[in-house]
This record gives structure tokens, C-alpha cells and sequence, in this order.
């Protein structure tokens, strides 16, 4: 069919949700079933079909916004389209059915705004979620985008825009909340040396399991991360641009480049831009993706065609960075926030925020939480406002128990605090850090001791193995983990962890080492009896550790609920289970393997675990 | 394209900027409601949107909002629109033709002059404007 243009003037536009999340769950069929059937109605002339980045509500894809009104529609499958475009688009009654309804009470709510998940969100790094087409230029020119940077490059000098990011209190995004007006700083007063350039650096590693918040910005505002990399560039005065980019983030590749090649054909990249005589452009480079080259001194050997590994600092990057010249790296999201401050004013930015935390953080939400997806949030919101208000809270009435954030580098932050505003220094003082966003729920089923043991399996086997205490150090703080998750440890081995994590957090080489030991820190701070029922009583609370279960069966509920049904005995795979239909059924504790299948498959809650 | 100035910039921008401020909320001055109910469509109220989206996209007009909604329960009477214009009660319009709808547009719509020939009646009730 031909293409429709955004040039013409329609009176409906269809923003649908073109996110690596609702790609996944078929978005793109959705898409060219809306297409087909407004051509079928022949509406092609009145409405438009739109594909945006991610809407962030990804827990309900695939999504479609319905403009002007912002009607949201959620989980649309092929065959709800022709009656969805005849009933709305055609005869305008919206379709209640394919509304969302919040989970305790079911009347639905038509407009984006009214629910809960976006209420409490502010959007300066999103701004345009869902609002442009990411592969459109004019899209984003459309919403003040390259404002910010005509304005550095025509109005403002070096120093101005520098002295406008310091003044806005903006800190890294990427983990360390170093402050970028500082950093930036640092490069501008350094000197390069035998003729070369300075560098900027755009961070798009993002290798933290469970984030996808750089992946999710890059695939739905490039031009974002490129005018802010501009605007740095100018302020730095670095002549060349480099986005690291994982090759696993194929939707993210393609539409930055798309982004980039569409800003160099209007010139706003490459020589003398905007006729401001300032010269700048930005190149590509694949990770190969592995967690420690989100490290910068490892990105920037990833990025010389080295092996990715770190190396000591100082001397920084801001003094040598590639190829021996002064870099700026700075994290994806970072980026994205700098067109604004500069186009809307320190004054304003620094209004948004805490004392020392200012503006917004984007958080990927994930783990046992009714709403995952990706939300912007004001420095200084709760926890709980998070999880419960615009997360939703815990599926099925679980009880809620913690939050991990910074990933792999966090911790874990339990019930108690969940008062605790979300900004660096907080994070920090709860013994875990704001990292680049990650966020993962856990509710009463966690095992906390299996996700100190998740987590640093994770960083053992990410470490690079360049220096000893994080080689040798994760390795055998994994082995002690696994053993009183298998309820072989003893009190000595507390003692032994705690030991380890200290010289470990001491004296690795890089970031990866110096904070793999904080989800372990952070949940023996917290949840100490845990691991005391595993390795005093040999017991999993959670129940998570199967080494550690006992499985039996209520005779009472298994005859006269169960009637016997024989479900237990039928899959058990080692035959540990005696009974026959109609009878009770018992579990012959010496051949069972602990693998809860009985539990798992008996429909009447007769197998206990214990 | 060429390369743009500074100049080119802000012109693109305020010609990018009819697309998105249909999804902005932004604040229209006017709302055309099309009756699009089953009856409204077998009187002929398409025609009578096709004739509003020619006459929004050739004269270039951007304040006014185009939109469509169920029967408005005078079925014989169809096609019907409502017209609102910001602060002012809303007026519905009757048994409409493309000729008739395009007075209205130029009369009304645009200029703030009631049709009295083709009004069925005044402030009845208000559709929400979004
Ligand atoms: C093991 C490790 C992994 C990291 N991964 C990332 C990453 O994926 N993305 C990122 O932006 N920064 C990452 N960082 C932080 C970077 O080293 C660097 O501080 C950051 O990119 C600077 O940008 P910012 O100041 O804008 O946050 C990582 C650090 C460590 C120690
Ligand atoms: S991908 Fe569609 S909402 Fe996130």
C-alpha cells in the first residue's frame, strides 16, 4: 500500500507502540492489520498509523495511543482490529473491551493520563515517548528537538553551555552520578596531545540483567542522544563522537543510524552546522556485549579494537581517554537530558529534584511488580510511590519484601525503608546505589540468599579475570553462597563472606570487582536470619533453595479435597511417591530428590513444603 | 535536502509541528463533531467529513479539531455535526450536504457566525473537548 505522509493533515493518528517489548509481542503484525483495515474502511486519508519507541507500559503490549484524546488501547491481537477501526475510528464509540483496567477493580480507563502507571511520571530524558516517530527527523524537530543545540552553537559560547549543565546539578546517569558539568570540565581544560582530537563518548553498554532503559532511549529518541552529544561536543570542544552500541540491541543499531544519517544529510552533523562554523560528527561502534565494557576505561580499549578490559585510573579519560586524548564519556540517558537543560535552563532543571540529586532518573521496572516497564521519575520519590503507585504493587496479594537496584553493583533495600527517597545519596547510605536504573522487585517467594548467589554468579562470570581479588574473590564468595544454599554452611562462612567482600571491595582493579560484593553485603545487613535458617536450621524460608525443602503430603486434604487424584505419584520422576487412586498418597522421604513437582502439578494444596 | 541554517531550522519545525499538535492536546479553538452512527453513514455523514478534512487540509487551517462520534439519536435527521467553538456552547447542525458543510466551515467554523438555516438548536448539551 502507499505510504501515508506525515505531511498530509489527517484527523486521527494511531501511535503504536514499536518498543523492543511490544515488537516481541507482535506489534508489528498489529501495525499492518491496522493499516490493512483502514485502507478496507477506506480511511486512509483520516487516519494516520504511527510507530513509536517504547510507551514504557510494555507489561501490557502490544499497545496502541489513539491521538488526539490519547485513548490507550493494550494487548491488541490481529483479530480485535476491524471491529476497533469501524467501532472507533469509523463511528467513533471507543472500545471499552480493549481498555485498560487496573487489576482491583475492573472498570476500565480510557485516557493514558488517568492511569496510574503514568500519573506520577515526569518526562524530560522520555520527553517525546510515544509523541514521534523515532525514524522521523521532523518528528522530532517538531517538539523544540535541535533547539537546545542552536542554541549553544549560535547563541551561547564554550563556557556558557558549560556553566549552564554545571548549574543544572545533572550526574551521570550511568552509575557513578559523577557531576557532568564537572567531568566536561575536566576535558575542556585538558590538553590533547601530538595534534589530536578530544573525544565524547556515548555509553550504551547497558549490561545490567533486567535494564533496558539506554536500549529503550536509543530506540525511541536517537535524535536526543545526538544533540546532546552535540551540544557537549561544543562545550568540551571535541571533534568527534562515538556511541557504543551493543550488537544484541539490533532495533537500537538501526534507528540510530537511521537518526544519525538523517542529521547529517540537514547538516546537522558534520561541517559547520547551522552555518555556526563548528564542526562535529558522531561514528558507530558494536559491543560485543559483555557487562565489563560498560566500564569506561574498558569501552574506550573496546572502542581501539583492544580487548575490553580496564585498566587502573588515573589517569582518567578526561586526561587520556582514546587513543591518549582527553574523552568525555557519558551515559546514554545522560546524554539525553542535555538538549533540555539547555533549551529550557539550569534554573529550571535544578528545580526538579532533591538538594543534591537533581532532575529525573529512568527506571526499568521489573521482578514481581504488576506494572514492568519503563518509567521517568522525579528525583526524590519514594520508594513505595514507585512500587505501589505507579508499579501497581505485588501480583496475586504476595507481600511485598525488597527492591534491588544498581544491579549486579547494588543491593538489595527491604520493606523497612521503603520510604526511602529514590537519590544517589540515599541509595548509597541503604548500602546499595542508584546504578544505571535497573529495579527488580521481590516479593515474600524470594529466596534472599539465592539472589546474593544470582547476582554474583552474574559478576564472577562477567569479571574479567585481569586482577586477583575479583578472579579468585567472587569466586570463592560464589562457592560459600552456593553452599549454604545447598545447607552446607556453617557460621564461619558469614564471618569468611563478610571478610572476603571487604578485601574484595578494597582492592579490585575496576568498578565490576570494588561493588560485586554489595548484593551480598546488603542482604546479610538486612536479612541476616535468612541465612541463618539456611546454615542453623537447614532451612529455605522462601522455600526457593529445593536442597533445602521437605516435601509431604496431607493425607486428610489429598482423600477428601483430592480424592486421590494419583497427579503426584504419575509425575514423579523418582519414584518417591506410594498411593493409588482414590487413597492417600505419601512421600517416601529417603528416594525423594527435592525437585516439587509434586507440589507444583497437585491441584488441591495437599503437598506440603516445608 | 541541503544543508539547513538557522533560519531553515525554525521554519521546518513550525511546519513538523501541524503533525504532532494533534497528539499534544494542544488547545483547538474549534471542534467538529461528524455523527458517525450507522444511520449517520448511510445518510452520507463520510461525505460530510471528507468535505471537513478537504477543507482543515486546503485552507491550511491548524486550531480546529476533527473528530468523529456515535448516532446523536435523531437518526432522521442525519447527517449531523456539532459544532464548538472554545467558550461557547455547542450548536448542532441538521440534514447536512457537502455544500451546506462548507458554508458552515467558512461561516462558523472559521468566523464565528452561526448558520441559523441549518441549526437545530443551541447548548443542548456539550461533548467532552479534549
Ligand atoms: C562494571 C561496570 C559496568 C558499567 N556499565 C555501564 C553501562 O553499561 N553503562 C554506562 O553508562 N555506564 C556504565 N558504567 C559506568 C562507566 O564506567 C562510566 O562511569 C559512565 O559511563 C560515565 O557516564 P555518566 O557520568 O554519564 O554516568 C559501568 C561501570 C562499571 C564499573
Ligand atoms: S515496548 Fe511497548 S511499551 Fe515498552
Amino acid at each position: 500500500m502507499e505510504e501515508q505522509t506525515s505531511e498530509k493533515t489527517y484527523r486521527i493518528h494511531l501511535m503504536v507502540c514499536a518498543g523492543t517489548g511490544c515488537v516481541s509481542n507482535n506489534s508489528f503484525a498489529v501495525k499492518d492489520a491496522l493499516k490493512e483495515e483502514i485502507k478496507k474502511q477506506g480511511l486512509e486519508n483520516e487516519v494516520l498509523v504511527v510507530t513509536t519507541g517504547c510507551n514504557g507500559f510494555c507489561e501490557r503490549g502490544p499497545l496502541l495511543v489513539v491521538e488526539p484524546g490519547k485513548i490507550f488501547y493494550q494487548q491488541l491481537t490481529i483479530k480485535d482490529i476491524p471491529h476497533l477501526v469501524e467501532e472507533h475510528f469509523l463511528k467513533g464509540r471507543p472500545v471499552e473491551k480493549l481498555m485498560y483496567s487496573p487489576p482491583e477493580d475492573k472498570t476500565p480507563i480510557p485516557v493514558l493520563n488517568d492511569i496510574a502507571f503514568f500519573k506520577g511520571q515526569v518526562l524530560i530524558a522520555l520527553r517525546n515517548r510515544g509523541l514521534i516517530d523515532p525514524e522521523k527527523i521532523d518528528e522530532y524537530i517538531a517538539r523544540d528537538g535541535y533547539t537546545g543545540m542552536a542554541k549553544a552553537l549560535t547563541e551561547m559560547t564554550a563556557e556558557e553551555v558549560l556553566e549552564e549543565v554545571k548549574q543544572s546539578g545533572l550526574r551521570g546517569r550511568g552509575g557513578g552520578g559523577f557531576p557532568t558539568g564537572l567531568k566536561w570540565e575536566f576535558v575542556r581544560r585538558a590538553s590533547t596531545n601530538n595534534g589530536g582530537i578530544k573525544y565524547i563518548v556515548c555509553n550504551g553498554d547497558e549490561g545490567d540483567p533486567g535494564a533496558f532503559m539506554d536500549r529503550s532511549l536509543l530506540e525511541a529518541d536517537p535524535h536526543s542522544v545526538i544533540e546532546g552529544m552535540v551540544i557537549g561536543a561544543k562545550a568540551i570542544g571535541a571533534q568527534q563522537g562515538i556511541v557504543y552500541v551493543r550488537n544484541e540491541y539490533p532495533l537500537a543499531l538501526k534507528r540510530l543510524n537511521i537518526a544519525l544519517d538523517a542529521a547529517r544529510e540537514y547538516g546537522l552533523l558534520g561541517e559547520n552546522i547551522l552555518d555556526s562554523g563548528f564542526d562535529f560528527d558522531i561514528k558507530v561502534t558494536r559491543g560485543a556485549g559483555a557487562f565489563v565494557c560498560g566500564e569506561e576505561t574498558a569501552l574506550l580499549a573496546s572502542i581501539e579494537g583492544r580487548l575490553g578490559e580496564p585498566r587502573p585510573r588515573p589517569p582518567f579519560p578526561a586526561e587520556k581517554g582514546l587513543w591518549g586524548q582527553p574523552t568525555c564519556v557519558n551515559n546514554v540517558e545522560t546524554w539525553a537530558n542535555i538538549p533540555v537543560i539547555i533549551n529550557r535552563g539550569a534554573d529550571w532543571y535544578h528545580s526538579i529534584g532533591t538538594e543534591t540529586s537533581k532532575g529525573t532518573k529512568v527506571f526499568s521496572l521489573v521482578g514481581k511488580i504488576n506494572n514492568t516497564g519503563l518509567v521517568e521519575v522525579p528525583m526524590g520519590i519514594s520508594l513505595k510511590e514507585i512500587v505501589y503507585d505507579i508499579g501497581g504493587g505485588i501480583p496475586g496479594g504476595k507481600e511485598f519484601k525488597a527492591v534491588q537496584t544498581g544491579g549486579p553493583s547494588g543491593g538489595c533495600i527491604p520493606k523497612e525503608k521503603i520510604d526511602l527517597p529514590i537519590d544517589y545519596e540515599s541509595l548509597s547510605e541503604a548500602g546499595s546505589m542508584m546504578g544505571s536504573g535497573g529495579m527488580v522487585v521481590m516479593d515474600e517467594e524470594t529466596c534472599m540468599v539465592d539472589v546474593a548467589r544470582y547476582f554474583l554468579s552474574f559478576t564472577q562470570d562477567e569479571s574479567c579475570g585481569k586482577c586477583t581479588p575479583c578472579r579468585e574473590g567472587t569466586k570463592e564468595m560464589l562457592n560459600i553462597l552456593t553452599k549454604i544454599t545447598e545447607g552446607k554452611g556453617t557460621e564461619e562462612d558469614l564471618t569468611l563472606l563478610l571478610e572476603l567482600a571487604q578485601s574484595i571491595k578494597d582492592s579490585a582493579l575496576c568498578g565490576l570487582g570494588n561493588t560485586a560484593p554489595n548484593p551480598v553485603l546488603t542482604t546479610l545487613k538486612y536479612f541476616r536470619e535468612e541465612y541463618e535458617a539456611h546454615i542453623k536450621d537447614k532451612k529455605c524460608p522462601a522455600h526457593v533453595c529445593r536442597e533445602l525443602n521437605t516435601y509431604t503430603i496431607d493425607e486428610v486434604a489429598c482423600v477428601n479435597v483430592g480424592k486421590g487424584c494419583d497427579m503426584c505419584r504419575r509425575n514423579c520422576a523418582s519414584d518417591a511417591i506410594v498411593g493409588e487412586k482414590g487413597k492417600a498418597h505419601t512421600v517416601i522421604q529417603d528416594k525423594c530428590i527435592k525437585c516439587g513437582v509434586c507440589y507444583d502439578v497437585c491441584r488441591f494444596g495437599a503437598v506440603k513444603v516445608d | 535536502m541541503p544543508k539547513l541554517t538557522l533560519d531553515d531550522l525554525k521554519k521546518l519545525r513550525e511546519k513538523a509541528r501541524r503533525t504532532t499538535v494533534l497528539r499534544e492536546g494542544g488547545d483547538f479553538r474549534a471542534k467538529v463533531t461528524v455523527h458517525m452512527g450507522t444511520c449517520g453513514i448511510a445518510a452520507g455523514a463520510r461525505t460530510i467529513m471528507n468535505t471537513f478534512m478537504t477543507e482543515i487540509e486546503e485552507k491550511d487551517i491548524r486550531d480546529v479539531l476533527l473528530t468523529n462520534s456515535g448516532c446523536a439519536g435523531l437518526c432522521s435527521k442525519e447527517p449531523m455535526i456539532t459544532v464548538e467553538l472554545q467558550g461557547q456552547a455547542p450548536v448542532k447542525y441538521i440534514e447536512l450536504t457537502p455544500e451546506k458543510a462548507k458554508d458552515i466551515f467558512d461561516k462558523h467554523v472559521l468566523n464565528g457566525q452561526i448558520v441559523q438555516d441549518y441549526a437545530l438548536g443551541i447548548g443542548s448539551e456539550k461533548t467532552d473537548v479534549s
